[in-house]
């Protein structure tokens, strides 16, 4: 009995959903821990099983465990030694092996009863996923790097409370050393697919502290065990990124968009592919917040270790999230709330902020209304999708329109430039239909964004929303912010600042999607220059606009040749999705005129037989 | 360049034997592409009147507006096939296809990987043998 007992801790602690498959890198480095040799560790997979099935289920896992407890015994790796009477496995590498056998049951609760009474916060938050951004003593690259190369911490990010079990465990047990670890990885860990919001998200690491703590009350009391489901953290941590890509959270995020994003991952095409099968259910080519949240669910999984199933899990289904996502998207105003003060510290002074995060809670709300019905707005989507998709962004240009009026009334100076970052979204959804009508909306100030969605927003903006005019475009653009100065005009500045926030975020993204190291402190430099940018912005118009583009005159001179030839590569992914979209409604089209065809035939046929009657 | 993003046969014996018919049947429809102007879609292209007398099979073409070819060899001992279920066939062929073109991470020329489609493919098959 005790064997039983301690093999089914010791397949929790790999695999915390008992009843899933462990997951292979924990099984591994268990394995390791028992100190065999490496063959030894062949042999015993393949005995056990586990190579045919490809995964660690329970029986293989136990079976693993006893044929290693022979091979310490001595005994050679065979079926027929699991029959002896053997000793328990040891895993003398396991620091904590002897302690997590006394806090095993323990330790399954404490991961999550610990976590409110943490003693040190720094390892809570650590714990929870979002908890790399919270730690905000930290350095800020640290939080930000997601997945390294090591799926260790990769792990802490969305799925650290289940599935990092046995990293959560030992750093349970042992505070300070592993913390000392993880923050050695999280410095050599920049290396990775940076799912770039992070880093703004870093600055909301306070308030969002705040938050989080209830969260993670909550996710205590529902924990589930199911490796498919999502988490509360998990779901939040989704839709801020889904938030990055796309400000509406109603609203779609098309194909290319989303390939570029999780391409990131460093996941194989291949699978890719298999996943977003498995989640645009509704095969269109975009992806909404419930499909992008079993999109990423999925891609995290895959990282963990987790086999892709064939079907998409019931918890991850559209329609199961969309409930779901009613309640976190309810909690998203507050959020933005309490991410936007950090951004815009001197927004207490600024009168537009309050009355634009009123607004914004509008849109919001109105968005959860709204999601209720976007079921029907799904429908319409299959049949037609191109009309939809200007739809959906004439649906942002709508609430963008009504968060402009609300900021035209106080007239803040401060937040013209977030206002580009709704237009850039806008420009980006309405390119295919309308490329004439864009360039005026620039001029509109708007809604109280959050500095990291004007980032992010803006970064995809140019990537896609500047496509169609960028030969005229590029060069009026330099032109504006070289000569910067002289303008004084409030026309001139709202339109010196699009281009500006343009380049600006675009080098930027740059930076994000090439180079890891280098682009968390030029993502800071960025974030701090453009705080610092702000403070100066509380001072009267005209001197804003010197002072902006001198700051920001020598970023863009650089960057052009380069984004330029980013921005043809993003005008080919978007002319293949363009074309994957139009086939799709050709042959949806080609089908009905094959049935009008046939109704011509049947009706052509009647006539006939009707015919020689009459003629008669 | 006419090669294939995707073959499969059901009996798995004289594979090569489909592969080639298939690729002979290639012709054809090309020749009827440019045989009719202004309907592109052609979905029942050829009843191949050459019929062994040891096996006999018909091949039916069908053609997208993307000059994507769908190719189906099936036994004409199977005479319970009509051409509805042969029209049923290629048009859930072709949304399949249209399901996989919207992944963003297909690239169109690669070859079909997709599980969904083999399965879709798979239960068609399993359906008419």
């Amino acid at each position: 009995e005790t064997e039983q007992q301690r093999y089914s801790e010791l397949f929790s602690r790999c695999c915390p959903p008992p009843e899933a498959a462990a997951g292979g890198s924990s099984v591994g480095e268990l394995f390791r821990a028992s100190q065999l040799p490496p063959d030894t560790l062949h042999q015993i997979t393949e005995v056990c099983g586990a190579k045919r099935v490809g995964y660690f289920g329970p029986a293989q896992f136990y079976i693993a465990l006893k044929l290693i407890a022979a091979a310490q015994s001595g005994f050679p790796v065979r079926i027929e030694s699991i029959k002896n009477e053997l000793p328990l496995p040891r895993f003398m590498a396991l620091k904590n092996d002897t302690e997590v056998r006394y806090g095993t049951p323990a330790e399954l609760h404490g991961v999550k009863f610990q976590v409110p009474h943490a003693t040190l916060e720094k390892n809570s938050y650590k714990r929870t996923d979002e908890g790399d951004k919270q730690v905000p003593k930290s350095p800020p690259v640290s939080p930000i790097c997601s997945p390294p190369a090591s799926p260790s911490t990769y792990q802490r990010i969305p799925l650290s409370y289940g599935y990092g079990k046995t990293r959560s465990g030992l750093e349970q047990q042992h505070g300070a050393p592993y913390e000392v670890r993880h923050s050695t990885h999280q410095q050599d860990g920049p290396s990775s697919g940076n799912y770039g919001a992070k880093s703004a998200l870093t600055s909301s690491t306070p308030n969002r502290s705040l938050s989080v703590e209830r969260e993670l009350q909550d996710n205590n009391t529902h924990y589930s065990d199911d490796p498919w489901r999502i988490t509360e953290e998990q779901r939040d941590y989704y839709i801020n990124q889904f938030r990055s890509l796309q400000p509406d959270l109603n609203a779609f995020i098309s194909g290319s968009v989303a390939k570029n994003f999780f391409t990131k991952s460093k996941l194989p095409i291949p699978e890719l592919s298999h996943i977003w099968e498995l989640s645009d259910v509704d095969c269109d080519g975009a992806l909404t917040l419930p499909e992008f949240c079993a999109a990423f669910h999925l891609v995290v999984a895959r990282k963990n270790g987790y086999q892709l199933p064939e079907t998409l899990p019931e918890t991850l289904l559209p329609e199961y999230l969309q409930a779901a996502c009613l309640k976190p998207m309810r909690d998203c105003p507050l959020f933005d709330s309490y991410s936007e003060p950090l951004p815009g510290s001197q927004q207490t002074r600024d009168f537009g902020r309050t009355e634009k995060s009123s607004a914004e809670e509008v849109p919001d709300n109105s968005a959860l209304k709204q999601d209720g019905k976007k079921d029907d707005k799904q429908a319409p989507k299959v049949s037609t999708p191109l009309k939809s998709i200007p739809k959906e962004f004439q649906h942002l240009t709508v609430k963008t329109a009504a968060q402009e009026s609300n900021a035209l009334k106080a007239r803040p100076r401060s937040r013209s430039y977030s206002s580009t970052s709704i237009e850039d979204a806008m420009k980006k959804g309405e390119e295919p239909p309308t490329p004439p009508p864009r360039p005026q909306k620039s001029h509109s100030r708007a809604s109280s964004l959050d500095l990291n969605k004007i980032f992010q927003q803006n970064t995809q903006a140019v990537r896609s929303g500047w496509l169609p005019p960028p030969p005229p475009a590029l060069p009026p653009r330099s032109s504006v912010s070289q000569t910067e100065l002289p303008a004084e005009v409030d026309l001139h500045p709202q339109m010196n600042r699009p281009p500006l926030q343009a380049e600006e975020n675009s080098s930027a993204k740059k930076e994000v999607v090439l180079a890891q190291p280098p682009s968390k402190p030029a993502r800071r430099k960025f974030r701090t220059e453009a705080q610092g940018l702000e403070t100066p912005e509380l001072s009267p118009t005209i001197n804003v606009t010197s002072s902006l583009p001198a700051a920001k005159a020598h970023l863009p001179v650089q960057k052009q040749s380069s984004k330029q030839k980013r921005a043809i590569q993003t005008a080919i992914r978007k002319n293949k999705e363009a074309n994957a979209v139009l086939a799709r409604l050709n042959s949806e089209l080609q089908q009905q005129l094959k049935e009008v065809h046939k109704e011509r035939i049947a009706l052509e046929t009647q006539l006939e037989q009707l015919r020689p009657v009459t003629v008669l | 360049q006419n090669y294939p993003l995707y073959i499969r046969s059901v009996p798995t014996e004289n594979e090569l034997k489909f592969h080639y018919t298939v690729h002979t049947s290639l012709d054809v429809v090309d020749e009827k592409i440019s045989a009719m102007g202004k309907a592109l879609v052609d979905q029942r292209e050829l009843y191949l009147g050459l019929l062994y007398p040891t096996e006999d099979y018909k091949v039916y073409g069908y053609v997208t507006n993307s000059k994507v070819k769908f190719v189906m060899v099936v036994d004409s001992s199977n005479t319970a096939l009509r051409d509805n279920e042969i029209r049923s066939m290629f048009r859930k062929l072709h949304n399949s296809y249209t399901d996989i073109m919207c992944n963003p991470f297909y690239n169109p020329g690669d070859r079909i990987q997709s599980r969904a489609f083999d399965n879709m493919v798979n239960s068609m098959m399993m359906q008419v043998c």
